[in-house]
Formats: C-alpha cells, sequence, structure tokens
C-alpha cells in the first residue's frame, strides 16, 4: 500500500514562504509527476514528503497514517536522487544491501534480495566496482535498485535522468515506466521535462510559484488546461497567445492555439491571419515555423515535413476553431 | 590544473626548501648530537659537531633520575585519550554544525575558536582550584579532561571543515534507506570522513603531546608527561647540557616517528584540508 494524502501543507524558509498552501490525494499505485518552472517547489514539496524537510504546518498522510513529524528513516519511502548519491566508499553490493542491513534482514535473504535486484537491473557484474568506477547509467540504475530492494510503499525520483545524456535519458524513462508497471508501488516523479511528464504518468501535478495550478492525466491537462499557465506549461512547442480585439472576438480576455492546432495555407483564407515566416526550423517528421504574424507577434506552428518553407515566404494561418482555448483577465480557463 | 614550470624556478625552490628545512631541522639534530656527547664535550668551546666519544650514558642517567618510561606512558595515555575522547564528542557536534545548522551555529564557532585566543594563565586560579576540589590534581585522567577541553576547538574546527565537503544528498539518501542518526554517522559519515578524521586525529596527538603549560602546572611526581620530564631537568640541570638533551630527545622521539609514517595526512591536517 501507498496512498500520500497532503492537507494544508505549507513550508517558509525563514521568511521565504516556498509552499503557500498544498493539498493533493496520490492514490495507491500511482505514477505522480510533479512539473513546473525552476524554483516553484518542486524538490521542496517532494523532500517534505520524504521527511527530509520539516512542514511549517499543515498534515502528510501515508496510507491514512499521520507522519508529519516522523523522521525520513520510519518513513518507508525511498528515494532516487538526482546526484544518485551512492555511497562511494561501499561496492555496488553493499549499496543495494545497506537499506536491508538498515532494516536488519539476515544475511541469506539480503544477499539474495541483492542478487535478484542486480539481476533485473543488469547490475551482477558490477557488484564488486566502487560507483565511482560505473557510468552515469550505472550509477543511475544501483540508485534504483537500493531504492527497490526495500520494496518501499512509495519511491520518490528527483530529476533522475537529468545528468544523462539523451538517448540514455529515453531508455531509462522507458525502464522507469516498466518498473512501475512491474511493481505497481506508487511513483512520484520531479521533472522539469514535459515529455517526461506526459509519458510517465498516471496524473501531473503542474506547479507554480508552491501553488498547484492544476492536477489530472496527462490528456486532461492537454485538453482542458484549467488556465493560460497550464496551457503555456504542458505541451511543445508552446501554445500561442492572443489578447485585445482578436480574442474579444471570441468573447475572452486572451485566446490560446496549439501550434499543432493550425491550417497553413499560401493563400488568403476566411478568418486566416496573415504572417510572414521567420525561421524554419525543420525536424525531418515535424517542421516548426516561427512566423511573424502582424501586431499578434510571433507565432509557432507546426506542419508536416513534407512542403518546405523558407524565410519571407508569405503564409496564411486558419486557428482550427474548435480547439481554440479562451481565457478570462485572471487567466482562468473559460 | 598543471601549470609548466622552468627549470631554473624548480632548482630554486628546492634549493630554497632544502635551505629552510635545514635551518628548521637544525636545534634537533644539535640535540640529538649533543645527547651522544660527554658533558665535557657538549660545552667544549669551540664546539665540536660530531661526538668525538659516542656514549650512550646520559641516557640512562637520565631514566635512573627520572624515571622516562611514567613520563612516557602518562604522554601516550594523555595523547591518545584527550584525542579519542575529543573526537568522540567532536564528531556529533560537527555533525550538527555542518549538516543541521542553524543561524547561530557560525557565531558559535567563532566563539569556540576565540578562547583559544584567550592566554592559559587567564583561567589558571579557577582550574586549579576546581581540580583541587574535584581531586583531579596530579592525575591521568584530570590532565586527560583538560587536554580534551582545551583542543576541542581545534578537533570540531577541523572536524566541520571535512565534514563540509561531503555532500549532504549522501546522508540525506541513509536516511531514506532507514538509517537511523546513530546509523548515518558510523556506516556513512565516518568512513566517507576518513582521511579527515585521520587527520584531525594526528594533529591534536601531537598538540596534546607537546602541551606544556596545564601538564607543568596541574601535575607534579605520578601523573607528569614528558613536557614535566623536560622541565624537571631544564631547571635544576641546566648545566647539564649532554643529559638534557638526552632527555629532550627521548621526549620528542616518538611523536617524531609518527609524524614521519603520517606526513600525508598531516599537511592535509595542518591546512585544514585546503591541500588535496
Ligand atoms: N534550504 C533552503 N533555504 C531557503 N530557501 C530554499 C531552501 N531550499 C529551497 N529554497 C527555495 O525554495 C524555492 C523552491 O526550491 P526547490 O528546490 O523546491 O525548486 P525546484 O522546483 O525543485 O526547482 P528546480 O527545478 O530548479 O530544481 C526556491 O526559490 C529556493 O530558493
Ligand atoms: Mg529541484
Amino acid at each position: 500500500m501507498g496512498s500520500i494524502s497532503l492537507e494544508h501543507v505549507n513550508k517558509s524558509f525563514g521568511d521565504v514562504q516556498v509552499i503557500p498552501d498544498i493539498s493533493l490525494d496520490i492514490k495507491d499505485g500511482e505514477f505522480v509527476v510533479f512539473v513546473g518552472p525552476s524554483g516553484c517547489g518542486k524538490s521542496t514539496l517532494l523532500r517534505l514528503i520524504a521527511g527530509l524537510e520539516d512542514t511549517s504546518s499543515g498534515t502528510i498522510l501515508l496510507d491514512g497514517v499521520d507522519m508529519t513529524d516522523a523522521p525520513p528513516a520510519r518513513r518507508g519511502l525511498a528515494m532516487v536522487f538526482q546526484s544518485y548519491a551512492l555511497y562511494p566508499h561501499m561496492s555496488v553490493r553493499d549499496n543495494i544491501a545497506f537499506p536491508l542491513k538498515m532494516a536488519k534482514l539476515p544475511k541469506e535473504v539480503i544477499d539474495q534480495k541483492v542478487d535478484y535486484a542486480a539481476r533485473t537491473l543488469n547490475l551482477s557484474s558490477y557488484l564488486d566496482r566502487r560507483p565511482r568506477a560505473l557510468s552515469g547509467g550505472q550509477r543511475q540504475r544501483v540508485a534504483i535498485g537500493r531504492a527497490i530492494v526495500r520494496e518501499p510503499k512509495a519511491f520518490l525520483f528527483d530529476e533522475p535522468l537529468s545528468n544523462l545524456d539523451a538517448a540514455l535519458r529515453v531508455n531509462m524513462r522507458l525502464e522507469i515506466t516498466e518498473l512501475h508497471q512491474q511493481l505497481k508501488t506508487t511513483m512520484i516523479y520531479v521533472t522539469h521535462d514535459q515529455v517526461e511528464a506526459m509519458t510517465m504518468a498516471d496524473r501531473i501535478v503542474v506547479l507554480n510559484a508552491g501553488n498547484v495550478e492544476q492536477f489530472g492525466s496527462p490528456l486532461d491537462l492537454y485538453k482542458k488546461p484549467a488556465n493560460r499557465f497550464v496551457a503555456g506549461f504542458i505541451g511543445s512547442p508552446r501554445m500561442n497567445f492572443v489578447d485585445g480585439a482578436e480574442a474579444a472576438k471570441y468573447d475572452a480576455h486572451s485566446i490560446g492555439v496549439r501550434p499543432e492546432h493550425f491550417v497553413l495555407t499560401r493563400i488568403p483564407a476566411p478568418g486566416s491571419w496573415e504572417g510572414v515566416v521567420s525561421v524554419a526550423e525543420q525536424l525531418g517528421s515535424d517542421t516548426f515555423l516561427h512566423v511573424q504574424v502582424g501586431e499578434f507577434g510571433l507565432m509557432t506552428i507546426r506542419t508536416d515535413g513534407e512542403e518546405t518553407f523558407s524565410h519571407g515566404d508569405d503564409v496564411y494561418l486558419t486557428p482550427d476553431a474548435t480547439r481554440i482555448y479562451r481565457f478570462d483577465a485572471d487567466g482562468k480557463a473559460l | 590544473m598543471a601549470r609548466k614550470v622552468s627549470t631554473q624556478t624548480r632548482i630554486g625552490f628546492t634549493i630554497g626548501a632544502w635551505v629552510v628545512a635545514l635551518l628548521l631541522f637544525s636545534p634537533i639534530l644539535w640535540t640529538a648530537l649533543t645527547a651522544f656527547k660527554t658533558e665535557a664535550e657538549a660545552i667544549a668551546s669551540p664546539p665540536t659537531f660530531w661526538p668525538q666519544t659516542f656514549t650512550l650514558e646520559n641516557f640512562s642517567a637520565v631514566q635512573e633520575r627520572s624515571d622516562y618510561v611514567k613520563h612516557a606512558i602518562n604522554s601516550i595515555i594523555v595523547a591518545l585519550g584527550s584525542t579519542l575522547l575529543g573526537l568522540a564528542i567532536g564528531i556529533p557536534a560537527a555533525w550538527a554544525m555542518a549538516f543541521a545548522p542553524t543561524k547561530r551555529t557560525k557565531d558559535v564557532l567563532m566563539w569556540m575558536l576565540s578562547t583559544k585566543m584567550m592566554p592559559a594563565v587567564g583561567v589558571l586560579i579557577p582550574i586549579y582550584l576546581i581540580f583541587r576540589d574535584l581531586r583531579l590534581l596530579d592525575t591521568v585522567h584530570g590532565l586527560t579532561i583538560i587536554m580534551t577541553l582545551i583542543n576541542l576547538p581545534i578537533i570540531i574546527w577541523m572536524l566541520y571543515t571535512y565534514f563540509k565537503e561531503i555532500p549532504v544528498d549522501i546522508l540525506e539518501a541513509a536516511r531514506m534507506d532507514g538509517a537511523e542518526l546513530w546509523n548515518e554517522i558510523v556506516h556513512v559519515l565516518v568512513p566517507m570522513a576518513i582521511p579527515g578524521i585521520a587527520s584531525t586525529l594526528l594533529l591534536n596527538v601531537i598538540l596534546a603531546w607537546n602541551e606544556a603549560f596545564w601538564s607543568i602546572t596541574l601535575t607534579s611526581g605520578r601523573a607528569g608527561t614528558l613536557t614535566a620530564f623536560i622541565s624537571s631537568f631544564s631547571s635544576p640541570q641546566g648545566l647539564f647540557l649532554a643529559k638534557l638533551s638526552a632527555a629532550s630527545l627521548l621526549a620528542i622521539a616518538p611523536i617524531l616517528l609518527m609524524g614521519w609514517f603520517s606526513q600525508k595526512q598531516l599537511v592535509r591536517g595542518l591546512t585544514f584540508g585546503a591541500v588535496k
């Protein structure tokens, strides 16, 4: 079991309020991702759940039990750090065995569990090495091994892949997702990479300045963003926003159109916006066009990679009327 | 980064280093040579460099007159005992300051260091009276306690500097792995800080070994250390240069040997970890 509830959790460092008031319910077995811009309090929130920081006020429940004041060692959670935080003076085997030794399991059980974890994570041939003799990806695996052997109530990950190169990151992303499907243990995963968030999460928590902007499934967030912040944060490239008279036509303070929700033509169409191509980024499968559209400024449009555009081309953009997001003056979705 | 150094500069520095080292070492060398001379030769003018008649009788005279072995044992107990006791107090204290600091931690550290700037005579009378009332005068354990207290600021400062270099993530990982405070310190912090702890230990053994003020004032016959042993030679026997030299040589020999075998850790210790 591993349900996690936060009730009106507040955290201040001295006079600086980092998390004003957060309530969250994470169900047992869920894969929840915290995303948000740098400094919005993702790590702090994770560390509060871990018990590595004390809450200023509020309650944290694990499986319905109040754990607000329990030290990390008593919470039964496992954490994978961005820096891996392996014990440099211990072999890989001892690193993975450490939580089991702390739990005072008999030696045979420890050996058996360590061997099993090492086989699952392809670490069997490195068991006697020190962490410094491992590559980044191998270190990450050891950190994960150390987390899984103790069968925790939940796993906490703080940007575990950000020190890996792009290809390895994709691999590890899949491995962690697979691990979740195998173990069915609750996982909380902090990242600022929204591709990770979209692909891994059952539900995403979008944080901004210590507040939860929205908590929902990836597609919910994409299709029904609660406000302009979430709309702008989820989706890549970013949503285009238009204010003023054009927005007023849609009875809104501002409107948003995703780059993939435009029809692009070379000749004017009814209701289309006229623009000039500024930069065309060709990715092969897609082309991202950055188009200067009169008073609306620079907009990003996604097209398939078939047609080629170059700087200075005149184009006409027709937003898909059924997929226009409308926001009021406070940025709330209408 | 390795900087390019021209051969000339390197030779210059090497010669300079040797000259300085020889200058610093010359009193010890002279003492060592004198210890093997006869009293007459020791004060001969002009002085001889190499002992003309090589003799060991100074050493046996010294041992006979003031029991070198007893003083040496006292020194070992006080130096090692106070250092180990200091580490036992200092490791948890430095842990708290490095990993759970408060707004006042820096001030506390400065205050502790400031006690080292106070002349020891300033607290001589209160300490003496306390020791008299607690019957700690002229006892080895009494001297061990005072030595621990004197060196504790340095021990904590050194450990604090070393602990600061340890990433706090690793200690937090231990906590997440179910390690209570004691296990975190014993299984993770201490093994990672072993080089720093070793330097601290060595430096403090040396400081406690060389400490003279308190060992002379708080002991007489029974609990005297080697510094007290030397001082008992210097005043009444001042004119017997060869015997004084023999006593000095005996007093510094153990620590000199220890220093020789642990040069690397010592350099790290003396530079507060600045040299890697
Ligand atoms: N120990 C601390 N003392 C004071 N302020 C802190 C402390 N830890 C974090 N903060 C502040 O709290 C805010 C949130 O920090 P946090 O590390 O949670 O951000 P984050 O969302 O994880 O950012 P990033 O994506 O850069 O890791 C930041 O403004 C940071 O400066
Ligand atoms: Mg962070």
